[in-house]
């Protein structure tokens, strides 16, 4: 159903927009992170955000994934204006309509593969807990982890966890998919099954990607470049 | 919500042998209080019966609360007036129309009522002089007002009629005398009188006090004893419903103006105790679950700082900090509980055991082994003490946990 919310959203509205966001870290000496952002990712975007350590990458991607807020600006997530929401609110739209993939896979030690993956579905309850299950099977599938459903996170290799962490990012069929370095810790084989996986989702799934990357080879496979430096788009 | 608890018995789990101490401490606390306050309650409710079964729940005596009131203190009462050297009346002692007011006193609904005089007493055997007091009664009577028939180990209570200057002696008294059922031996009073009297039988009711210095005997012998013919000084009541003691008390003693007493009050001095005793007991194994609640917060502490990464995550899933909260709260409620469940399986067993100890105490009651009250008031209590506590020590840092900001542990990993 929300495959199909993503396919009848109207083609002018972006899936993302910045309106002259800026993001101040407060403190005795205030650190801008980034400054007058205006950014348009239209749905179906294969985004890659680049530039030089401490340029703002992530921050730009926390701002976009609604994990900060910005101190002045307007963030919008399908035309809709997000910033005046309550937390609660926002929490709940992370996890129905958006996925993260960190640098580190981030998956909890204690759960399988399986539940790891099933952790957002339960979260949110929109399926029966048999379909959970069916569904997390499916897409542990379509990554190839069959044989490490049952495993837990220690006992998987470093490409196999990240593609659970991507797994568990589309458990609750998102829109936009945030990544954060998510080849940083690969090696170049893992790092490009990784990005094959987010061309699929965006080719022929038709979400949205927003990865932050300073892998030059995997940014030219990108739709959209944004290049940020010193906190802003260049 | 079940996931929310799955989450929190992962970490738990995690941490195994800090969760076995913390549920140890919780249970060691419920399960001592268990077993206190079986042995405090039994020993206490042992005690409140003896009284209410042995002593009258109510005792009119000759005497008044305050001394009475001089006329110009009636005449302006409250003010600065003060009388000194006043000479107390010489009133005849003894309660003045005493079987007049028993048979008053028993129109009332529920209320046996008995006249009695009391007195101090020597009694001598060979070469052993014991005093003690002696109670005259009137034994068709006292068998409606007190259990001492059912006290008696030796002889009966219609002895007293048979035999001519019969005296019911309690155990200490017989033994401090030497003296056996049936023996004669040498009663003086104060009012000079000295008679040959007979014990005709011997009674324990448990009370170390009244059995060490108690003897009865017919009523018109007392008075010859105290040479105080057709005399009571004391009127004792039994109630159907000894709750009632206390309101009716005071009532009679309204009434009459005699100090009357409720079996509450005449044993003010040990139910006192007994507030200090309790008070004992809530503190020291409340001190216990202190103990217990500072390693639980201390865990969920550590556990709140070893897994910031993973509250991160949670969060930036869609977690809200709400839901954070909730999964260490719950991780306390979970210890909490499972420690208040241990601590019931210690508590019985701590019970069992102190049951089958054999130990004789002699104080204010005579008694072999731990009197024991099992009431599951206590285990409800020092369960929810122990869940309250153990709930509280997580909350804190639960709540240091759902103000992890997720960009802030994200920024600083990557």
């Amino acid at each position: 159903m929300a495959e199909a919310a993503i396919r009848n959203a109207p083609d002018s509205v972006p899936v993302l927009e910045l309106r002259g966001v800026t993001r101040v870290l407060p403190g005795p000496v205030p650190v801008t992170l980034v400054r007058d952002i205006n950014l348009k990712i239209p749905r179906a975007t294969f985004a890659a955000i680049t530039g030089p350590s401490g340029s703002g990458k992530s921050s730009l991607l926390y701002l976009l994934s609604l994990l900060d807020r910005p101190t002045s600006g307007e963030v919008l997530l399908e035309g809709r204006a997000i910033d005046g929401l309550s937390d609660a609110a926002r929490a709940g739209i992370r996890l129905k309509k958006l996925g993260f993939v960190f640098q580190f896979h981030f998956l909890l030690p204690e759960f399988t593969a399986l539940d790891n993956v099933m952790l957002p579905m339960r979260k949110a309850r929109l399926l029966e807990p048999r379909a959970m299950r069916a569904r997390a099977l499916d897409l542990l599938h379509q990554l190839d982890l069959d044989d490490s459903a049952h495993k837990l996170p220690g006992q998987l290799s470093g490409g196999q966890r990240q593609r659970v962490a991507i797994a568990r990012a589309l458990a609750n069929d998102p829109h936009v998919i945030f990544a954060d370095e998510p080849t940083g810790n690969l090696d170049t084989k893992n790092g490009r099954i990784v990005f094959d996986i987010f061309e699929r989702l965006v080719d022929v799934e038709g979400r949205s990607v927003v990865t932050v990357t300073h892998d030059p080879d995997l940014a030219a496979r990108a739709e959209m470049r944004i290049h940020i430096v010193d906190g802003r788009i260049v | 919500m079940r996931l929310l608890l799955d989450i929190a018995l992962g970490h738990l789990r995690n941490r195994k042998r800090q969760t076995v101490v913390s549920l140890l401490g919780v249970g060691l606390g419920v399960g001592f209080f268990i077993a206190i306050a079986a042995m405090m309650q039994g020993f206490q409710n042992y005690f409140i019966d003896k009284i209410i079964d042995v002593s009258p729940h109510i005792e009119m005596k000759d005497e008044y609360r305050n001394p009475p009131l001089q006329p110009v203190e009636r005449l302006y009462a409250g003010g600065a007036v003060g009388l000194t050297g006043v000479k107390p009346k010489d009133e005849p002692r003894g309660i003045k129309q005493g079987r007049a007011k028993v048979a008053e006193l028993e129109l009332l609904p529920g209320v046996k009522a008995s006249g009695y005089l009391s007195g101090e007493i020597i009694l001598r055997y060979g070469a052993k002089d014991v005093s003690g007091t002696v109670v005259g009664i009137e034994p068709e009577r006292e068998r409606q007002v007190s259990k001492l028939e059912n006290d008696l180990i030796a002889g009966a209570l219609d002895n007293l009629y048979t035999t001519a200057n019969g005296l019911l002696v309690g155990e200490g008294v017989a033994h401090k005398l030497g003296a056996r059922m049936g023996d004669t031996i040498t009663a003086l009073t104060a009012a000079g009188v000295i008679l040959k009297m007979k014990i005709v039988g011997i009674f324990n009711t448990g009370i170390v006090e009244l059995d060490n210095f108690r003897v009865y005997t017919l009523l018109k012998k007392a008075q010859v004893l105290q040479d105080r013919p057709n005399v009571v000084n004391r009127i004792r009541l039994r109630l159907d419903d000894v709750n009632q003691a206390e309101a009716l008390a005071r009532r009679i003693e309204q009434r009459y103006g005699y100090r009357s007493e409720s079996w509450q009050e005449a044993n003010q001095n040990v139910l006192g105790i007994f507030v200090i005793q309790n008070g004992i007991m809530y503190s020291t194994t409340g001190a216990i679950l202190v103990v217990a609640a500072f390693g639980i917060f201390n865990i969920i502490s550590t556990v709140v700082l070893e897994k910031t990464r993973d509250i991160a995550i949670l969060k930036s899933l869609g977690f809200t900090s709400g839901d954070v909260e909730l999964i260490f709260v719950a991780e306390g409620l979970l210890v909490g509980v499972a420690g208040a469940l241990l601590g019931w399986v210690l508590g019985y067993g701590m019970t069992e055991a102190l049951g089958t100890i054999d130990l004789k105490t002699e104080g204010f009651i005579r008694a072999e082994g731990f009197i024991l009250h099992y009431s599951p008031w206590h285990y409800i209590i020092s369960a929810l003490m122990a869940i309250g506590a153990a709930t509280f020590a997580a909350y804190l840092p639960a709540r240091k946990a759902a103000r992890v900001y997720p960009v802030d542990i994200i920024r600083s990993a990557a």
